[in-house]
C-alpha cells in the first residue's frame, strides 16, 4: 500500500512532462526533419533555432519586454496591496465588505470584455505601446488577487503583535516595516509568485496594448506562426525559452509554496 | 479576529482603489456607452436603448456559445476537482519527494497561455505530434482540426493538463494544515480510510476547495488564448467559447454595439455565480 501510493503522482507528472518534452524535442530538430519524419528524439541535433532567437533582436527584445513589465507589475501590485490588505485584516471601515467584493469582481472580469476599451483608453492617455501600460493593465486582476492572498496571511498573525509593538513605543510605519513585514515574508513570497505568474502568462491584454516598442515575447510568437509560414522548430524553441523564467521563480519559492500554502488563505 | 472600527483605514486602501478604478471603471463605462448606442465612428453616437441586449439575448449564436461554455466549464470542474484531490492525497508528505512534486507540478501553471496552446497543437498534430501519432497508430481515427469530438477531447485534455495542478496545490495545502492528532485519534477509533477522508480530510479542505472551485470556474469561464491557439474555435464554431466569440464579434466584425451588450451580459453571469459562491464561503467562515 505504501509503495503503491507513489504511482498516482508519478503517472501525473509523466503526463505533465510529455507535452513539454515534445516541445523541447521539436526545438532541437531541423525544419526538414520535423516536416518529413516522425521521430521520438532529434536525429540531427541542432541549436540553430535557439541561435536565431538570441541573435535576432525582434526575438530577444520580446523576452526583455515581457520580463520588464512583469517585474514592474509585480512590484506595483504588492506595494499597493500591502497597506490595503493590512487595513482589511485589522480594521472595520465604511464599505469594507463591498469594497473587498468589488475588488474581487475585477479578478473575475473576462479580459476579452476589456480588450477594446483598454486599447482606446490607453491610446487616449498616450500610454499605448509602453511597458507601463501593460504593467498597469495587469493590475486589474493582480491587485485584487494580491490583496486577497495577503489578507489571508495577515489575518493569521495575532493582533497582539501590533499592540505589543505600540506599547514598546514603535510608530506605525516603523512597526509595519521592521516587525510586520518580516513576519509575513512567506506570504509576500507567495503573493509575488502569483502576481508574476498571472502577469507572465497573460497575453490578450499585453498584445492589445502593444505594437512594437513593448511587444511581449508571446505576441512575437503568434506573429511568426501566422506570417512566415509554419516554422515549427523556431516556434518550439521560443516556447521552450518562455518556460525558463517560470521554472526559476518556482525554484526560488518552492519552500514558501509548501509552508505558505498551509498558513494562508490560498 | 475581532476588528476595530477605524475609518482612517480608507487611506490604506486608496492606492489600491485608485489603481483598480483607473483600470476597471473607465473601460467599463466605455463598454456601457457602446452597449446602448450605435456608432459610425467619428464620435457620432445614436441612442439605441436596449436593442443590442434584445438582439443578443435572442440570438442563437449567443445561446450556442453560452451552452458550449457551460458544458466546458462543467466538464473540466468535474474532472479537475476529484483528480486534484486524489493526487494531493497520494503525494508524499515529507522528504525529497515534496519539493520535487511541487516544482514539477507547478510547471504548467507558469507557461504563457499561448505557448500552452502552441505546445498542445504540436503535441496533438495527427502526423508529427506524439499524442496524435500514437492515437492514430492505435487505430483511432484522430484529427482535432477536423472532427468535433476530437477537438473537444483535446481542448479538455489540455485544460486538465494546464490547471489540475492548481487544485492539487490548494488541496495539498489544506491537507498539510491538519494536525497529526486527528489521524492518531482516527487510528485509535479504528476508522476506515474512507471514513478518515469524509470525516476529517474533506471538512478540513472545504475552505481551500471553495477557493479552487471559484478560481477554476472564473478562469475556465473566461478561457480564450489556449483554445484560440489550439483550434481557433473550430472546426466550424465547435470550440468557440464565450470569449472567443466575443473577440470575433468586437475586433473581427467590429460590431461594437452587440459586442458591448454581450460583454455586459457575460460579465453579469460571471458576477452572479461568483457572488453566490462568495456569500456561501463567507457564511461558512463565520460559522467556523
Amino acid at each position: 500500500m505504501k509503495k503503491a501510493k507513489w504511482i498516482v503522482p508519478t503517472i501525473y507528472i509523466i503526463f505533465l512532462m510529455l507535452p513539454i518534452y515534445w516541445l523541447l524535442n521539436m526545438s532541437f530538430k531541423t525544419t526538414t526533419e520535423i516536416i518529413n519524419t516522425y521521430t521520438l528524439w532529434p536525429q540531427e541535433f541542432t541549436l540553430d533555432n535557439y541561435k536565431k532567437i538570441f541573435t535576432d533582436s525582434t526575438w530577444y527584445t520580446g523576452y526583455l519586454n515581457s520580463i520588464y513589465y512583469v517585474v514592474m507589475n509585480t512590484v506595483i501590485s504588492v506595494a499597493a496591496a500591502l497597506p490595503a490588505a493590512y487595513a482589511f485584516s485589522r480594521y472595520k471601515f465604511l464599505g469594507d465588505k463591498h469594497l473587498f467584493f468589488w475588488l474581487l469582481t475585477n479578478r473575475m472580469a473576462p479580459p476579452a470584455v476589456f480588450a477594446l476599451p483598454f486599447f482606446q483608453f490607453y491610446s487616449s492617455v498616450n500610454l499605448f505601446d509602453t511597458h507601463v501600460a501593460v504593467a498597469l493593465s495587469h493590475c486589474l486582476f493582480n491587485i485584487p488577487l494580491a490583496v486577497w492572498i495577503l489578507e489571508g496571511f495577515m489575518s493569521s498573525v495575532p493582533k497582539e503583535l501590533d499592540e505589543t509593538a505600540y506599547v514598546d513605543g514603535y510608530s506605525f510605519w516603523r512597526f509595519f516595516f521592521k516587525i510586520f513585514i518580516p513576519t509575513i515574508t512567506a506570504g509576500i513570497g507567495i503573493t509575488m509568485f502569483f502576481c508574476f505568474m498571472f502577469s507572465w502568462v497573460e497575453l490578450l491584454l499585453a498584445k492589445t496594448l502593444t505594437a512594437v516598442a513593448a511587444k511581449p515575447i508571446a505576441a512575437t510568437m503568434t506573429r511568426t506562426a501566422s506570417t512566415s509560414g509554419y516554422e515549427l522548430g523556431l516556434l518550439a524553441a521560443a516556447g521552450s525559452l518562455t518556460i525558463i523564467p517560470g521554472a526559476i521563480v518556482i525554484y526560488f519559492v518552492r519552500n514558501y509554496i509548501a509552508k505558505g500554502f498551509a498558513l494562508g488563505r490560498v | 479576529m475581532n476588528k476595530t472600527v477605524n475609518q482612517k483605514a480608507w487611506f490604506f486602501v486608496i492606492p489600491v482603489f485608485v489603481l483598480v478604478a483607473f483600470n476597471a471603471i473607465i473601460p467599463l463605462m466605455t463598454v456601457v456607452n457602446y452597449a446602448f448606442q450605435e456608432t459610425f465612428g467619428n464620435n457620432v453616437f445614436m441612442w439605441e436603448g436596449t436593442r443590442w441586449f434584445k438582439q443578443i439575448m435572442l440570438s442563437e449564436r449567443f445561446h450556442a456559445s453560452l451552452g458550449r461554455q457551460f458544458l466546458f466549464t462543467f466538464i473540466i470542474l468535474f474532472i479537475q476537482i476529484p483528480l486534484g484531490i486524489a493526487i494531493a492525497l497520494t503525494m508524499p508528505k515529507e522528504g525529497i519527494g515534496v519539493p520535487v512534486c511541487l516544482v514539477l507540478m507547478s510547471m504548467p501553471l507558469l507557461i504563457p497561455w499561448n505557448v500552452v496552446g502552441a505546445m498542445w497543437n504540436i503535441f496533438a498534430l495527427p502526423d508529427i505530434g506524439f499524442l496524435g501519432h500514437s492515437l492514430n497508430a492505435l487505430g483511432f481515427d484522430y484529427n482535432f482540426t477536423q472532427q468535433i469530438g476530437d477537438a473537444w477531447f483535446t481542448t479538455i485534455l489540455m485544460d486538465v493538463w494546464h490547471w489540475t495542478s492548481l487544485v492539487v496545490l490548494l488541496s495539498y495545502a489544506g491537507l498539510r494544515s491538519i494536525q497529526p492528532a486527528y489521524y492518531q485519534a482516527a487510528e485509535i477509533d479504528g476508522a476506515s480510510r474512507w471514513a478518515i477522508f469524509t470525516k476529517i480530510e474533506l471538512p478540513k479542505m472545504k475552505k481551500v476547495l471553495t477557493i479552487a472551485i471559484l478560481l477554476r470556474f472564473m478562469d475556465s469561464f473566461m478561457i480564450y488564448t489556449e483554445p484560440f491557439v489550439l483550434t481557433g474555435g473550430g472546426p466550424g464554431n465547435a470550440t468557440a467559447f464565450l470569449s472567443i466569440d466575443l473577440v470575433k464579434m468586437a475586433l473581427g466584425q467590429f460590431d461594437l454595439g452587440p459586442a458591448a451588450a454581450m460583454s455586459l451580459i457575460y460579465f453579469f453571469i460571471v458576477l452572479l455565480v461568483c457572488w453566490v459562491f462568495y456569500t456561501l464561503m463567507m457564511r461558512n467562515e463565520e460559522k467556523s
